[in-house]
């Protein structure tokens, strides 16, 4: 089995702090981290491994920094490693980087063919979960996607079986291999790094593709293979409230508040029956 | 603007490289094959040619549906569509998939549409992202409009990611705000991001149709109305069943038993609640103002209640009349889900919760005074009520 999982190496954005001033993004301090949803990923790779035997091998587009990321994953139990790094593919939106995660699937299926592409579903920064459909299009491979288990799956007779999450129900979908699968936070929970694999992350040296060794059209990459551009980047305007209306201590004498609160309420008329309710109570 | 008749195929003679096609692969990795008679998009093609998309028109929304029935926010993306083709002075049309769905094709128009594209074969019976994309993308690539919406549901973003690699677009995703520029024909697709803290504008420059998918919940769904006129167009479909590679063997419904999208009040709690008893008085609560109950992403995690009540940017969008927060303080991730109902009421501990800043009234204090509090008040206002006027206000929670 040879199982290819796509992580991005995104900032936290729990830890994100915005400059109130210019309203954008205070990058220094924030740290990266493998996007949570990949490390669902790659566990479900890791134990497909075990079950079956075979080969995880990661893949990822980022800048050079990602290589950490890389190296995180391999911690993780994956085998291999590749990053997908060029300036021409900075500010590609998700057009352009599943165009190079294509073309370097591609590679890596000639060096050993590819039994299933795993991601996580979003990520956290983008939030679009819109490359790995971008990736199974591009492929011709059946896309499964907020995949939450893998009920069955045969790598000799190639089929797959999968809950997935749709919109009002669990779809049990089969699909032939080779798919792309993306997954959540509900179908494992990912292991630690064991010692062993940790001194192997450490000195795994991940291969770096660039646009000439995937023999990119230039057109379709980075910025110019963007049809989106975020245009501005805004703080939502906070809709215009009158300041609150506290009532300190509200506790000390709760039957006074509840009723006060009930009458503003039946004022603003929010609850259909409170008005006439307190009306008839007057 | 006729089409221009068919160039010669672009693979030679154009500076551009070559897509890398690779021998034959044992497990079929290859690019997927464009529409029959093309080369290249018609998208690349007036890209090339400077950039006229003037036969471009029309502001469509994919109207998602199972088993017959519509997703809501399809109606509420008819609204902001009709709105958007209002402004630039086309038609507002709909795209509607499945088998045995005309009614739905019906339904459309008297929700805005013009013109309903209906692709209605049994191989489209059930959802599958192979027939549907391809029903879709070839519809927009006959009929060449200009914006399309879908819903950023599950199934709908499996769809637009798909349908948005198949046509060469760009596609927004979640949007929460929609505009467009009357000037420049440009879709402004806004979505919050960094966990809220931040709003982007995404904008499609140079391909068409600009798409976007669409958060649920967050778009008033228009009054439809019953007599509207408006053109089916049915869009044959030939694919066969052998050529999709999946099959639902079953689908397992699983019924929002909590409707927060469209809940007039609710009453949500947080991580001052203290535990599942806490909204167990909660429950009793929502129940007797008439109101639903949701949670913080806090309380949902820590087991208290289940993810159907979430509000919030991991659980749902929420637009109430009136939300009574209960021991939440406030976090942005859960007022990106709340933020918009008309009358904030707090009820906390800490006078410096972040709620108390979004808040319409704050009470501070103890929840567990106050919450029984409101119960016996609202008890004793309905049972007065019922005496005067037997028959009216007995207005059920939802």
């Amino acid at each position: 089995m040879h199982a290819v999982v796509t992580i991005k190496q995104v900032p936290d954005t729990s830890e994100v702090r915005i400059d109130p001033k210019t309203n954008t993004m205070i990058r220094g301090g924030v740290p990266s981290i493998v996007n949570p949803d990949d490390t669902h990923a790659i566990e479900a790779a890791v134990r497909l491994k075990e079950q079956f035997g075979g080969k995880v091998t990661i893949l990822s587009m980022g800048p050079p920094q990602a290589i950490i990321a890389l190296k995180e994953a391999i911690s993780l139990g994956a085998d291999d490693a590749v990053l997908c790094s060029d300036r021409g593919f900075a500010a590609a939106d998700t057009l352009a980087t599943s165009y190079v995660l294509w073309a370097a699937i591609l590679k890596l299926n000639e060096e050993e063919p590819v039994d299933l592409v795993l991601s996580g579903k979003q990520a956290i920064d983008g939030d679009t979960g819109q490359v790995p459909p971008g990736v199974a299009t591009r492929l011709g491979w059946p896309q499964l996607t907020y995949v939450r288990k893998i009920r069955e799956i045969d790598f000799a007779s190639r089929r797959v079986v999968v809950e997935r999450v749709a919109d009002g129900g669990i779809e049990v979908l089969e699909s032939r291999l080779p798919a792309v699968i993306t997954v959540g936070r509900e179908i494992n929970e990912p292991r630690y790094a064991s010692l062993p694999s940790m001194l192997r992350a450490a000195r795994f040296q991940p291969r770096v593709w660039d646009k000439t060794y995937l023999d990119l059209d230039p057109q379709q990459i980075g910025l110019r293979g963007s049809p989106t551009i975020v245009s501005k980047v805004w703080a939502p305007p906070r809709r215009q409230r009158d300041p609150v209306v506290m009532v300190p201590n509200a506790d000390r004498d709760p039957d006074a508040a509840a009723a006060r609160l009930l009458d503003l309420l039946a004022e603003e008329g929010v609850l259909d029956w409170l008005p006439a309710a307190a009306q008839a109570a007057k | 603007m006729s089409e221009p008749a068919p160039a010669a195929p672009r693979t030679k003679g154009t500076a551009r490289r070559a897509v890398p096609k690779p021998a034959a692969a044992r497990n079929g990795a290859t690019a997927p094959a464009a529409p029959a008679g093309e080369q290249t998009t018609m998208t690349e093609r007036l890209a090339e040619e400077g950039k006229d998309f003037s036969d471009h028109k029309g502001v469509w929304v994919y109207v998602q549906q199972r088993d017959g029935e519509a997703a809501a926010v399809g109606w509420q993306l008819l609204g902001q569509a009709t709105q958007m083709a209002s402004a630039l002075g086309v038609e507002t049309g709909a795209i509607v998939v499945g088998h045995n769905v005309r009614h739905l094709a019906e339904q459309a128009i008297t929700y805005g549409a013009d013109v309903v594209y209906l692709v209605d074969a049994p191989v489209l019976a059930q959802y599958r992202t192979h027939s549907y994309a391809l029903a879709v993308a070839e519809v927009i690539q006959r009929h060449k409009p200009e914006i399309v919406l879908y819903g950023s549901t599950n199934d709908g973003r499996d769809l637009a990611g798909a349908v948005a690699t198949i046509v060469k677009t760009g596609l927004a995703a979640d949007a929460t705000q929609l505009g467009v520029e009357v000037e420049t024909r440009l879709l402004q697709a806004s979505r919050p991001d960094f966990g809220g803290k931040l709003m982007s504008t995404i904008l499609c420059k140079q391909h068409r149709p600009q798409m976007a998918t669409c958060r649920p919940g967050v778009f008033e769904t228009p009054t439809p109305q019953p007599g509207r006129q408006g053109r089916i167009v049915e869009e044959p479909f030939d694919l066969r069943e052998e050529d999709i590679p999946t099959r639902v063997r079953e689908f397992i419904p699983e019924k929002r038993s909590v409707d927060l999208a469209s809940a007039k009040a609710i009453v949500s709690g947080g991580r001052g609640m203290g535990g599942p008893e806490g909204f167990e008085m909660l429950e009793e609560l929502a129940e007797a103002l008439g109101a639903t109950m949701g949670a913080s992403r806090v309380a949902v995690n820590a087991g208290w209640v289940s993810y159907e009540h979430q509000v919030g940017q991991t659980g749902q969008t929420v637009r109430p009349k009136l939300y009574l927060a209960c021991g939440i303080s406030g976090q942005i991730q859960h007022q990106v889900g709340m933020q918009d109902a008309d009358i904030i009421v707090a009820i906390n501990r800490d006078p410096n919760a972040p709620i108390f800043k979004l808040a319409t009234y704050g009470l501070v204090g103890d929840i567990f005074e106050i919450g029984p509090a409101l119960i016996r008040r609202a008890r004793e206002l309905r049972a007065r009520s019922a005496e005067r006027e037997p028959v009216a206000a007995r207005k059920n929670g939802s």
